[in-house]
C-alpha cells in the first residue's frame, strides 16, 4: 500500500500555518482558512475507512491509516466534519514525512497553544483529535 | 390551585428571572452569552449559589451523627431539603426519597438491587429505543447477570414512543419497564401515564427515567401510579452531584441495599450486620450534604412561580423557534414529537453538526452537538448526531434572535 501524498509536513510546516494563522484577526478567517487546509487533504479511500482505523469521538469521527517507507511515516487521514478535517490537516504538518523519533519528540500541545485551538485538544468525549494525537504517538513509539 | 395561593406566587417575568442566574451576566468569545444547553444542565440561581456557600461558611458538619450545634443544623438542612423535594413531586413520606448522584446513579441502584433479586432467566426488561444510554446500559448489565432479555420499545420517525408496539410487547414475561419522561435528544414528551397503567395491567414495575422531567413542569409521582421515579438536581437548577431516587414504600423496604458503608447500617457485627431504615438503607457513607441543602434551595427557588406560567414560556420559545427555523434553507428539525419539552434538535442538509456547534460558540451561543449519548436513536433516524437547542426559564426570545442570526453566518461559511 503506498498512501497518496500530501502537501503536509511537506510542502506545508508547522511553522508556515503558525506564520499564516498570526495574520488573521477574526475568528471567520480563521476556521476558514482552517476548513481549508482540510480540503487540501487528498481523499481517503473509502476502503480504507475500516473499524480498526476509526477514532471515535461523541460529536465527529476521525479515520487515520499510516504506514511506515523509508523510515518515515506516511498518513491518510479523515473526519466527517470540515472543521476536525482541518485539525487532522495541522496534525499533519507535524507528524506526516517524519521520523518515528520526530513525531515523538515534537511538542503538538505546545503547538495548539501556540495555534489558541488548545480547547480541540480536550480529552475524551470530544472531536476524537486528542485520540488521533494519542494514536499516533504510540504507533512511532511502537517502531 | 386555589386563588389565595396564585395571589401569593410571584409572577413570571423573564428579564427578572434571567438576572437571577449571574453566569449568564458575560461574555464568550466576544459575545454576550446565549447559553441554549439546558438540556445538558441548567444554570444555577443565585439562591442555589447562596445555599452552597452558606453552608460551608456557617454549618458544615457530618449528619445524622455529630454531637453538636453544627452537626445539628447541617441534619436539619438535610432533612429540610428531602422534604422540600419530597414534598414537590407529592411524595407520601420524605423518606421515600433517597439521594443518588443523580439520574444515573438512581437507575444504577434499581437496576442492582432491585434487578439482583428479582430478575431471573426468561424475563424481560423494556426500555425505550430513545431512551438516554444511562437508561440502556445499567439494564444491559442485570439481563446479562441473570439471562433476561431487554428490549426496545420502537420510535416513530416523529420520535414518538409507538404505544401500539409497546402493547403488543408487554406479556407476563415483562417484569420491568424503564422510560424518559421527556426524550434528551429530542425533547418528546413521553405518554407515562398510559405506559405505567398498562405495564401494571402485566404486574410489571416502571421507573420514570426523569432527567428530563422535572425541569420543565412538575411531576406528581401519586398521580402518575409510577413505581420509582428518578431525576437529577444539576438539570433543575441545582448542583451537579446530586439527585434522586423515588420509590413507592413497600418496593423500597423489600429491596437488599446495594451498597455497603456507614450510615446505611443499624448494627454491625462479624456475625451480620442489620440495616437501616428507609431512606439511610439507600445512602451508605457520607452524602452530598451541600449539594442536597443546594437542591433543595432550588425547588424553594421554583416554589415561588405557578410552574404552568414556566412551562408556557418555554413553549412559546420553542413555537418561535420552530416558526424561525423555516426560513433556513436545508434545515431539517430532528424530532417532531406532537407532545414537546423545548428542545429543538436539528441538522442542516450538507453540514456537520459538530461544525456548527464550534463556529456557533465563535459566536457565544451554547449548544450541544452530537450523538447525545443516544446512539440507538441516531442509528434509528440514520444520523451521525444533530445541533441541539434547549430552552430554560431564563432564555428569551432575543436569545433564539441570536441563535439564528450566529447560524445564518455560520452557513453563509460552511457552504
Amino acid at each position: 500500500m503506498t498512501l497518496p501524498t500530501m502537501p503536509f509536513g511537506d510542502d506545508i510546516t508547522t511553522e508556515d500555518i503558525l506564520d499564516t494563522l498570526s495574520f488573521f484577526e477574526s475568528w471567520e478567517e480563521r476556521y476558514k482558512y482552517i476548513i481549508d487546509l482540510g480540503k487540501s487533504l487528498p481523499p481517503m479511500e473509502n476502503a480504507l475507512k475500516t473499524d480498526e482505523r476509526i477514532v471515535r469521538g461523541c460529536q465527529s469521527q476521525v479515520w487515520v491509516a499510516s504506514e511506515l517507507r523509508d523510515g518515515k511515516l506516511f498518513f491518510a487521514v479523515d473526519s466527517d466534519a470540515f472543521i476536525v478535517k482541518g485539525l487532522l490537516a495541522l496534525v499533519m504538518a507535524a507528524y506526516n514525512n517524519k521520523t518515528p523519533a520526530q513525531v515523538i519528540d515534537f511538542d503538538i500541545e505546545s503547538y495548539f497553544e501556540a495555534l489558541a485551538l488548545i480547547k480541540h485538544l480536550s480529552p475524551t468525549r470530544g472531536n476524537g483529535i486528542k485520540a488521533m494525537v494519542h494514536t499516533v504517538q504510540e504507533l512511532a513509539k511502537a517502531i | 390551585m386555589n386563588a389565595e395561593l396564585s395571589q401569593k406566587q410571584r409572577r413570571f417575568n423573564v428579564d427578572e428571572v434571567r438576572a437571577e442566574f449571574p453566569i449568564l451576566n458575560q461574555a464568550v468569545n466576544g459575545h454576550a452569552l446565549v447559553y441554549l444547553d439546558n438540556a445538558a444542565t441548567s444554570q444555577k440561581p443565585q439562591a442555589v449559589i447562596d445555599a452552597l456557600v452558606h453552608y460551608y461558611q456557617c454549618d458544615n458538619s457530618n449528619v445524622h451523627r455529630g454531637a453538636h450545634a453544627l452537626a445539628d443544623r447541617a441534619t436539619a438542612a438535610f432533612e429540610n431539603a428531602r422534604a422540600s423535594v419530597a414534598s414537590a413531586i407529592n411524595s407520601p413520606e420524605a423518606k421515600q426519597l433517597i439521594w443518588t448522584r443523580g439520574t444515573t446513579e438512581a437507575i444504577n441502584l434499581v437496576a442492582y438491587s432491585w434487578g439482583r433479586a428479582n430478575l431471573k432467566a426468561g424475563d424481560e426488561v423494556l426500555v425505550s429505543a430513545l431512551e438516554h444510554h444511562s437508561n440502556i446500559v445499567p439494564w444491559q448489565l442485570i439481563c446479562e447477570a441473570v439471562g433476561a432479555k431487554l428490549k426496545a420499545i420502537p420510535v416513530s420517525a416523529k420520535g414518538e414512543l409507538d404505544l401500539e408496539a409497546y402493547q403488543a410487547m408487554l406479556s407476563d414475561k415483562v417484569k420491568f419497564v424503564s422510560v424518559a419522561h421527556v426524550s434528551n435528544a429530542l425533547g418528546s414528551i413521553n405518554p407515562i401515564e398510559q405506559m405505567i397503567a398498562l405495564a401494571h395491567e402485566v404486574g410489571a414495575l416502571v421507573l420514570i427515567d426523569g432527567a428530563q422531567g422535572l425541569a420543565h413542569f412538575d411531576v406528581d409521582v401519586q398521580a402518575l401510579d409510577c413505581d420509582f421515579y428518578a431525576f437529577s438536581g444539576h438539570k433543575v437548577f441545582g448542583p451537579t452531584g446530586i439527585g434522586g431516587l423515588w420509590g413507592k414504600k413497600a418496593l423500597l423496604e423489600s429491596m437488599p441495599p446495594w451498597q455497603g458503608g456507614g450510615e446505611m447500617i443499624e448494627t454491625v457485627s462479624f456475625d451480620g450486620t442489620t440495616f437501616n431504615q428507609l431512606p439511610y438503607k439507600f445512602e451508605a457513607g457520607t452524602p452530598d450534604i451541600a449539594g442536597v441543602i443546594a437542591l433543595g434551595a432550588a425547588f424553594n427557588y421554583l416554589k415561588q412561580f405557578d410552574r404552568r406560567e414556566l412551562l408556557a414560556h418555554e413553549s412559546e420559545l420553542l413555537a418561535y423557534c420552530i416558526e424561525k427555523s423555516k426560513a433556513i434553507d436545508g434545515l431539517v428539525r430532528v424530532g417532531e414529537a406532537q407532545h414537546c419539552a423545548s428542545v429543538f434538535s436539528f441538522i442542516v442538509k450538507g453540514t456537520h453538526p459538530a461544525d456548527i456547534g464550534t463556529l456557533l460558540d465563535q459566536q457565544g451561543v451554547a449548544v450541544r452537538t452530537g450523538h447525545h449519548c443516544v446512539q440507538p436513536l441516531m442509528q434509528n433516524f440514520n444520523i451521525p448526531g444533530t445541533v441541539r437547542a434547549s430552552f430554560s426559564i431564563y432564555n428569551s426570545k432575543a436569545d433564539v434572535d441570536a441563535l439564528f442570526a450566529a447560524l445564518d453566518k455560520v452557513l453563509s461559511f460552511l457552504r
